[in-house]
This record gives C-alpha cells, sequence and structure tokens, in this order.
C-alpha cells in the first residue's frame, strides 16, 4: 500500500503543467498523431465560427473530435448524427477543458475504401467494353405514351414520380415494375424488371430509381448485372437514383441520368399538359385562320365570277342589241326626214319651173295660142295652114274661132 | 385522308397528329369550299376531342404481377 502524503503543502504540479505534461506526451507519442478511428457520429455541432464539433461513438466509448475550419471546407461528405465514418487525425489536448481529443482532418463513410475500390474496378471495365460511350445513347421520347417504372413500390421515390407524372403528363399509362432496390436480391430483381419491361409491355420510357442512402444502400446499382441490363435495354432508361451528389454505374449506363427520382419523372415528361394544351389552342387558331382565308378567296373569287357573268349575261346583250336598234331607228328617222324635205324642196322648186313654164303666164302677157279646130294641131308654122281654115285662138280668158283669109311667110 | 375513324375512338396523339395534317392541308391545298367545310368541321371535332383529353386525364398506373397487370393505388 503506498502512502498518501496527507500533510503535504506544496503541490508537485499546477493543473495547467500537469495538463500540459500529458499534452506533450500525447502529442510526442507519433503512433497517436496519424490515426484512423471508427465510430458514430453524435452531438454534431456547427457553430458560426466554422470549426466542426462532434463525438465520435461506439458501444462503449466516446470520443470528442474537433475540424478545423480549413480542413472542414475540404471534407468529402458531411457530417451528421447517426453516421458511421472512419475519422483520420490527431489526438492532443484541449487544455482549458482538460480533455483529450481527435483533430480531424480527413472523414469517409464507413466502408468505403473497400466498394470504392470495387466501384473504379467496375468502371474502368465497363468503360473499356463500351458500355458507357456517348454514342450508345438513345433518345428520350418526348411525348411517352406508357412509362415503366422501376423501384421499390413502397419507397418515397415512386410516391414523388407518380406525383410528378400525375402533375405534368396525366395522360401517360405508367407500367409499375416492382423491384427490392437494395439488399441481396435487390441485383437480379432489378435485372428481372428491365427484361420483363422490354419483352412484354414495351413501355416508351423506363425510369429506375430509389431514394437517397449511404454508398452500400445504393450498391445494388453499381452491381454488374444491373449495369449490364441498364446497357443492354431496347427501351431508352432514365436513372434517378439517390440524391444529386450521388453517383452510380447505372447512372452512368443510362441513357440519361437523372439527379433524383423526382427529376427523372420530370426529364421523361419534356412535354407536359399544358404545353399540350398550349399546343392544341394554336392549332385550333391555324385551323380558325385557315378556313377564314378559304372563306375570304372564295368570297372574292365568287365577286369575280358575278362581275364576268354579268359582262356576259344575255341581259346586256339585249341591252346593247336594243341600243343598236334605237340607233338604227333614229339614224332611219333622220335619213328619211332628210330625204322628205329633200323631196319637198324639189317639189317646191318644181312648182315654181311648171309655173314659169305654163301657157298661161305667156297668155296673160298678151300672147294666143293658135291651133286648127279640125285637129287640135297646135299652128306653129304658116305651113301648116291654109286659107279657109277654121282655127282656134285661146286667150288668157277664153278662145275663139277665126278662119284664115291670108297668108304670108315671115 | 385514308383513315376516318371516328373521333372519339382517337388516342390524343392519333387526334393531335391527325389535327395537325387537316390544318396544313387546309393551308396549303387547293379544295373545295364544300371539302374544307367538311375537313374544318372534322378538325373542330378534333380539337374538342384533344382539350377534352387533356382536361380530363387522370395517371393509370399499372402493377406487373407475375405474368400480368393489375391496377396499383398508390397512397
Amino acid at each position: 500500500m503506498s502512502q498518501i502524503p496527507l500533510f503535504e503543502t506544496t503541490p508537485h504540479w499546477t493543473v495547467s503543467e500537469l495538463t500540459r505534461h500529458v499534452r506533450l506526451a500525447l502529442e510526442a507519442d507519433s503512433s497517436l498523431q496519424d490515426v484512423w478511428v471508427q465510430g458514430e457520429v453524435s452531438n454534431f455541432s456547427r457553430p458560426s465560427s466554422g470549426h466542426l464539433y462532434f463525438t465520435l461513438k461506439d458501444s462503449s466509448s466516446s470520443l470528442r473530435c474537433v475540424v478545423w475550419k480549413k480542413d472542414a471546407s475540404s471534407l468529402r461528405m458531411s457530417l451528421q448524427d447517426g453516421l458511421a465514418v472512419e475519422a483520420h487525425g490527431a489526438i492532443s489536448v484541449y487544455e482549458a477543458g482538460g480533455q483529450y481529443q481527435l483533430y480531424v482532418n480527413l472523414v469517409k463513410p464507413v466502408g468505403e475504401g473497400a466498394l470504392f475500390q470495387e466501384f473504379l474496378r467496375l468502371k474502368a471495365l465497363m468503360e473499356s467494353e463500351g458500355l458507357f460511350d456517348p454514342s450508345r445513347k438513345r433518345p428520350i421520347p418526348e411525348l411517352p405514351r406508357r412509362i415503366g417504372i422501376i423501384t421499390s413500390p413502397t419507397g418515397a421515390a415512386l410516391r414523388d414520380m407518380l406525383n410528378t407524372l400525375r402533375r405534368r403528363l396525366p395522360l401517360v399509362e405508367v407500367i409499375l415494375a416492382p423491384s427490392p432496390v437494395q439488399g441481396e436480391e435487390a441485383p437480379a430483381r432489378l435485372v428481372a424488371a428491365l427484361q420483363t419491361l422490354n419483352g412484354k409491355t414495351k413501355p416508351d420510357v423506363i425510369l429506375i430509381a430509389r431514394g437517397g442512402g449511404s454508398i452500400e444502400d445504393l450498391w445494388a446499382f453499381n452491381d454488374e448485372r444491373v449495369i449490364r441490363a441498364v446497357a443492354a435495354s431496347k427501351i431508352p432508361v432514365i436513372s434517378g437514383v439517390g440524391h444529386e451528389t450521388d453517383f452510380t454505374l447505372t447512372d452512368f449506363a443510362a441513357d440519361l441520368r437523372a439527379p433524383t427520382p423526382t427529376a427523372a419523372a420530370e426529364l421523361a415528361t419534356s412535354i407536359s399538359v399544358d404545353d399540350l394544351k398550349y399546343s392544341v389552342r394554336q392549332m385550333q387558331i391555324s385551323l380558325l385562320d385557315s378556313i377564314q382565308s378559304l372563306l375570304e378567296r372564295q368570297q372574292v373569287s365568287i365577286e369575280n365570277v358575278d362581275f364576268r357573268l354579268r359582262q356576259f349575261s344575255p341581259a346586256r346583250r339585249l341591252q346593247t342589241d336594243q341600243q343598236r336598234v334605237d340607233e338604227m331607228g333614229h339614224r332611219i328617222e333622220t335619213s328619211m326626214r332628210h330625204k322628205l324635205e329633200l323631196s319637198l324642196l324639189r317639189v317646191q322648186s318644181l312648182d315654181q319651173r311648171l309655173i314659169a313654164l305654163s301657157p298661161l303666164g305667156v297668155l296673160k302677157r298678151g300672147y294666143a295660142v293658135v291651133s286648127r279646130s279640125r285637129d287640135k294641131r297646135v299652128v306653129d308654122s304658116v305651113k301648116k295652114v291654109k286659107r279657109g281654115d277654121e282655127l282656134n285662138v285661146r286667150v288668157v280668158d277664153g278662145s275663139f274661132n277665126v278662119d284664115v283669109t291670108n297668108k304670108s311667110d315671115g | 385522308m385514308a383513315k376516318q375513324k371516328s373521333v372519339a375512338d382517337l388516342s390524343f396523339e392519333e387526334a393531335s397528329s391527325e389535327l395537325e395534317a387537316l390544318v396544313a392541308s387546309l393551308e396549303s391545298e387547293q379544295k373545295s369550299l364544300e371539302d374544307s367545310m367538311t375537313l374544318f368541321e372534322r378538325g373542330q371535332a378534333l380539337i374538342k376531342h384533344c382539350s377534352d383529353l387533356l382536361e380530363k386525364a387522370e395517371l393509370k398506373v399499372k402493377q406487373l404481377t407475375g405474368d400480368g397487370l393489375s391496377d396499383f393505388k398508390d397512397e
């Protein structure tokens, strides 16, 4: 038994001295300056200073951990309570608190190392076989009628996708090919679902999806059988596995990678029901425009025909003929009147001349017409009479008979 | 138009592609007034059918079970 120095009056150490001594002793142990330690994160906090504090624990112990701000920004994963992680750093003492703790500079999920190596090996193999070539990617149909979904029938991923499809394009028919998305049997079931959809129901596009999780949770989507089945699918495949930052080899093999299940459903419906309503309205406008312009063209052509018809109408011919007849009538009338006037003038002039030539006019002036009584022949020469002839003498107001008693020449 | 299925029997895709072709032919081809009016009336019926399909559409979800398909009820 050792003696406890009950009456010692001068302490050998101050608290500070002892704490510093412990710190230096720990820091001098090089095996504690480069440690990997595995545990579950708890009491995680991120104060405004930017440093991270948490406790790593297992079933029987706990270890205080600090990540300085400069290291926090380069951590490859985000920490939260409950995560199983492997942390790397150096052991030292926080002297003010008198606590030893791990000063962390690297954190990775438990088991990541081995799985990550397998991921890289498979990725290189698939790449060397050309399974991820951009030239293999098939176009996603713009307006699918039928969408195949491969996921867990009970997961949030399915609900998210159905809600998205219901909102964006309720015209589609969804064929759910249920499959576990994690666990031992998941890969074989995922492959069978892909083959069934390719074989029988033939949707226009297939969504293969699950919600977020750890790398182990998502591992079925890095299974070689699943990757090959996705690459071999005749129907285009959109993958929506995990969260934005999660990448699986299924994503590389798929024709299109969506960051989440919801995004996969959106990418499968690039044309939404609203777009379709808009295009139907546009077609309605085009239809009305085309029929209206057609009717206008018809109207114009009817007016044109009407005009031509009227030009050639018999009524018009009749009018023209009537006019011609009227005109002829007028001309005939004019010429007749002219002729009549001329005739009248001639008659008048003849009358004047007749008057001038009438023997009565001469008789008036004192001349007489002498004719033989026996034969009424006008006596215009002495040779036509002989002594004893009875002659008739006509003067202007009457006549009388005379006998020829003598005759002499000129 | 060779096929003249009744408008009510057409899927949205069939109706809208027939509608597109119909509008194009009305816009480009010389047709008799009577033919045009027939086309126009069919076009109007197609538009109504398309709008109805879009308004009334409800997502159909079926589940592969064994050899066949069965209705799937979510929520």
